[in-house]
């Protein structure tokens, strides 16, 4: 199993109205020094098994080769919009 | 002329559109619920406006893997007008059928209001009846309309004659003004101003007429 973490940020070129309200709230609350807040999304998922070496999306009991890739395709499809978000991840491997 | 309203859970629109394109026009229409995966036999399409899937993820994200979608996709590749307004528009977006994005307004807030547009093409099959460069009032409703596309999509855009509406005065941030654009082929609209809901004067407008009475005349006229 694995537990995947991902990122999803607003592109740097893109303006952020919410992190822009929040850096206003923070200096109102005495917090001067905050130059800058992005709002983005967090996403946990856990992996079962593998379904990513079959070709029939059933989930296979062999180690993952491809997770990597498989997490990709995730992000790109759907987690995040790449015309306006940026996405990252991290993957570990659960007991 | 036969129309589908395609429903998604959290639709809103819907029944405006039905009752513009039913009673204002005499069109025969029908709901389509989203699970469903064939449009055959209708001559046009409508996405209404709304808050599918509640928003979940981004805007028209979840609503972009309906079962009707590839349906969707279908009607857009047979030249069938495909209007989407507001929801329908980010869901067209999301689907790649119109490039771009929609984005939170600038302003941080929904805007629910009158606003006067300019018709920036009137050769395309919803904007026929208007006069080009014509100011019109639609009623916007949204939080996220702000559009947004890279440059080389705008200036693409904009030598192909694609953005059909912009705003005269831009309540959301959107790049170019822009309000609303077409496919590359002229039978996919997106646009955030609801049309359906300025089509008689007793709802405050009905400039929105317009725009399906220039669909149902191409149609009459020999589908494209």
């Amino acid at each position: 199993m694995y537990k995947v973490k991902v990122y999803v940020t607003l592109r740097e070129s893109i303006l952020d109205p919410q992190g822009k309200a929040i850096t206003g709230g923070l200096h109102k609350l005495g917090f001067g020094e905050v130059q800058d807040v992005r709002i983005g999304k967090y996403i946990e998922m856990t992996l079962d098994g593998c379904a990513c070496n079959s070709t029939d999306g059933k989930i296979a009991p062999t180690a993952c080769k491809n997770v990597e890739e498989r997490v990709k395709q995730m992000c790109a499809k759907l987690l995040a919009n790449e015309v306006m978000e940026d996405f990252r991840y991290e993957i570990e491997e659960i007991i | 002329m036969r129309y589908a309203v395609i429903v998604f859970p959290g639709s809103n629109c819907d029944v405006d559109m039905y009752h513009a394109v039913k009673d204002a026009l005499g069109c025969e229409v029908e709901y389509v619920w989203h699970n469903e995966t064939s449009l055959d036999g209708f001559d046009g399409v409508l996405i209404p406006g709304g808050f599918s899937y509640g928003d979940y993820l981004r805007c028209g994200a979840m609503s972009a893997l309906s079962d009707i979608i590839p349906a969707v996709r279908k009607a857009a590749a047979d030249g069938k007008p495909i209007l989407g307004v507001c929801n329908g528009f980010q869901i067209l977006t999301e689907i790649g059928l119109l490039p771009g994005v929609l984005l939170r307004n600038t302003g941080m807030k929904f805007m629910c209001r009158f606003t006067n547009l300019k018709v920036e093409n009137n050769n395309t099959t919803f904007t026929k009846l208007y006069q080009q460069g014509e100011e019109i009032s639609f009623p916007i409703a949204h939080g996220e309309g702000n559009y947004c596309a890279d440059e080389a999509t705008l200036a693409k855009l904009k030598a192909e004659n694609r953005i059909v509406f912009t705003y005269a005065e831009n309540p959301n941030g959107s790049a170019e003004n822009i309000a609303g654009i077409i496919n590359e082929s002229g039978n996919v609209l997106g646009m955030m101003p609801h049309p359906e809901r300025a089509v008689e004067e007793l709802l405050g407008g009905a400039d929105g007429l317009k725009l399906f009475k220039s669909i149902l005349q191409i149609w009459s006229g020999g589908a494209k």
